[in-house]
C-alpha cells in the first residue's frame, strides 16, 4: 500500500503471561513497533469475539490475541476456548470477505519477551502489506434519539 | 381525522415476507380488542389505503405503528421516515425490522451478485437477460420503481425506533400481551417501558426456557438435524451435535423449537447485554467443541459449512460488521453518488 500507512493493531494480552512478556520486552529494551496498543485481560479466555469485532469496526487494521501456551493456562483450560473462538472467527471473517490474517493468535509465556516483540513486528509488517482495513461503523447500532412526544392517555385520542 | 375518536393503528411491511402480518392476525379474538380500541388507518396487507392518505395525516396522528421488514430500497426508506413522522409509537416489529433477518444475509453479496441470482439464476427463465431499470422514460412520462440499495438496513439504522419486538415472527401470545399493555397505557392503567426497550420478549436466553437437560458433554462434530436417525427427546440439542442457537438467542418464545425437537435458529435475536449475536454464539460453541489441537478443532468446524449463516442467520444486518466490506464499499459509493 502507500508509504504513509501506519497500521493500528489492538493486542489483547493475558495478565499471567503475554502481558508480562511485553513488560519484559520493555525492561530488556527489546524494540517493537509502536503500532500496537496492548490491552490486558485476566486471561485470553476472557476474550469475547465481540472485542475483536469492536476493534476492527472502530478503526483497528488488525487484532493480536495472545495467551499462555497450551497446557499452561493459569485457569487450566481457558486458552483452548480462545483457540476455538479464534478459529471460528477466522472462518467468519473469511466468509465475510475479510482477510483472516487481520487476526492472529500467539502463545507467549512471561519469559518470551523477545518472541512476543518479534511476533508483533511480523504482524505489523503483515498488516502493512494488507493495507488498511476499511473498518467503519458508518451507522451507529442505534441512531441518536430524535425528540418526539411520548404517548399519554390524553394524547392517544386524536 | 378520526371519525370515532379512537387512537389510530397502522402496520406497514418493508422488505419482509408477510409472516409478521399473519402473526398479528393469529392473536385470534384479541384482534377484536384491537378493533375495539383502535381505528386501523393504514395496513396495506389488510385494507385499502394509499401512501397519500398517510402523508395527509398530521404528524404523530397514528398512536401505534408496527413496522416490519428491513430497509432494502428507496421506497422502504421513504416509508420508514413517513411512518416515523406520523407515529407516536414506532415499533420495529419482527426480526427483519429489528436485526435484518434472512433478507439481511444478502449483505454478504453485492447488488450484481444478487441481481445475477434473481434474474439469471437456474430457476429463472429470462433468455434475454432483462434487468429492471429504476427509471424509464415512457411516452407518457418518466416511470420510477424503487431503487435497490447495496446494503439491507434495519429500521433503527434509518429512523429512531421506540420499541423492538423481535421474532420471526413474534409469537402471537407476546403480540397479544403488547396490545393489552398499549391499550392499558392509553387508559392510564399502565405505563409503557422506556424508549428503546425490547418488548414482547424475555431478557434471558432460549436455553433458560428450554426443558432439555444439559450435561456439559463435548461435541466431536456437528450434524444437520435432518441427517440424524433419532434425537434424544430429553437431552440438550447442542450436546447432541445439532448446532442450536439457543445459548445466544433472546428468550420469549418459550423455547418453542427445541421443545418440538428442532434446533433454535435464533430468530429472537440477541439477549440483553449482547452487542453481537454471532460473537456470543461463537463463545458458547467454543465451550462445547472438543479439541485442543488446531487440526482437531478445524475438523469439528468443517462440519459447520456456513459459519456466517449459522452465527448470524437473523442478525447480520445488525451485527458489528453489518455486511461484507465489498458491500459496504458499494454502499459508500452509492451514498456519494446520490447525495
Amino acid at each position: 500500500m502507500n508509504d504513509t500507512f501506519e497500521p493500528v493493531i489492538i493486542g489483547f494480552t493475558c495478565n499471567w503471561c503475554s502481558y508480562r512478556a511485553a513488560d519484559l520486552a520493555g525492561t530488556a529494551r527489546v524494540k517493537y513497533p509502536p503500532n500496537i496498543r496492548l490491552i490486558r485481560l485476566m486471561c485470553s479466555g476472557r476474550l469475547d469475539p465481540t472485542f475483536v469485532l469492536k476493534a476492527l469496526t472502530s478503526g483497528a487494521d488488525g487484532v493480536l490475541i495472545t495467551g499462555c501456551h497450551p497446557g499452561e493456562c493459569h485457569y487450566l483450560e481457558q486458552n483452548y476456548k480462545t483457540l476455538r473462538r479464534y478459529l471460528m472467527l477466522r472462518r467468519v471473517l473469511t466468509q465475510m470477505g475479510i482477510e483472516p490474517e487481520r487476526i492472529k493468535l500467539v502463545w507467549a509465556s512471561a519469559a518470551e519477551g523477545v518472541k512476543l516483540a518479534q511476533e508483533i513486528t511480523d504482524m505489523v509488517e503483515q498488516i502493512r502489506a494488507l493495507g488498511p482495513f476499511k473498518s467503519r461503523y458508518p451507522l451507529p447500532l442505534n441512531p441518536p434519539e430524535v425528540a418526539h412526544v411520548q404517548p399519554t392517555a390524553e394524547r392517544g385520542t386524536a | 381525522m378520526s371519525v370515532n375518536g379512537k387512537p389510530k393503528f397502522a402496520m406497514y411491511w418493508a422488505a419482509s415476507c408477510g409472516g409478521c402480518e399473519i402473526a398479528v392476525l393469529n392473536i385470534h379474538e384479541k384482534i377484536l380488542d384491537v378493533d375495539a380500541n383502535f381505528e386501523v388507518v393504514f395496513w396495506p396487507v389488510a385494507m385499502d389505503a394509499k401512501y397519500k392518505d398517510v402523508e395527509a395525516m398530521p404528524d404523530e396522528a397514528i398512536t401505534l405503528t408496527l413496522f416490519n421488514g428491513g430497509i432494502r430500497n428507496t421506497e422502504n426508506e421513504a416509508m420508514a421516515h413517513l411512518m416515523r413522522r406520523k407515529s407516536k409509537i414506532l415499533v420495529a416489529f419482527g426480526s427483519c425490522a429489528c436485526a435484518g433477518c434472512i433478507p439481511g444475509l444478502a449483505n454478504l453479496s453485492t447488488r450484481e451478485q444478487i441481481f445475477e441470482a434473481v434474474y439469471e439464476g437456474v430457476s429463472t427463465d429470462n433468455p434475454t437477460g432483462i434487468r429492471p431499470d429504476f427509471q424509464w422514460a415512457a411516452p407518457e412520462g418518466n416511470l420510477h420503481i424503487p431503487e435497490f440499495y447495496p446494503v439491507l438496513k434495519t429500521l433503527d439504522q434509518v429512523v429512531a425506533v421506540d420499541y423492538y419486538m423481535p421474532g420471526c415472527p413474534p409469537e402471537s401470545h407476546q403480540i397479544g400481551a403488547v396490545v393489552d399493555l398499549v391499550i392499558q397505557a392509553l387508559q392510564g392503567k399502565a405505563t409503557l417501558p422506556p424508549t428503546g426497550s425490547v418488548i414482547g420478549a424475555g431478557t434471558s436466553t432460549v436455553c433458560d426456557e428450554c426443558p432439555r437437560i444439559r450435561n456439559v458433554k463435548t461435541i466431536q462434530h456437528f450434524t444437520r438435524i435432518q441427517q440424524l436417525a433419532a434425537i434424544d427427546p430429553n437431552l440438550c440439542l447442542l450436546e447432541q451435535g445439532i448446532p442450536c442457537n439457543g445459548p445466544a438467542t433472546r428468550s420469549g418464545c418459550g423455547a418453542l423449537c427445541p421443545r418440538a425437537g428442532a434446533q433454535c435458529i435464533g430468530c429472537y435475536g440477541s439477549s440483553d447485554g449482547t452487542l453481537d449475536f454471532g460473537a456470543r454464539l461463537m463463545t458458547a460453541f467454543a465451550s462445547v467443541i472438543e479439541g485442543k489441537e488446531p487440526a482437531e478443532i478445524e475438523r469439528v468446524l468443517d462440519t459447520l459449512p456456513d459459519p456466517v449463516g449459522q452465527f448470524y442467520r437473523f442478525s447480520l444486518a445488525h451485527s458489528m460488521l453489518r455486511a461484507a466490506p465489498v458491500v459496504l464499499e458499494e454502499e459508500e459509493q452509492y451514498a456519494t453518488h446520490h447525495h
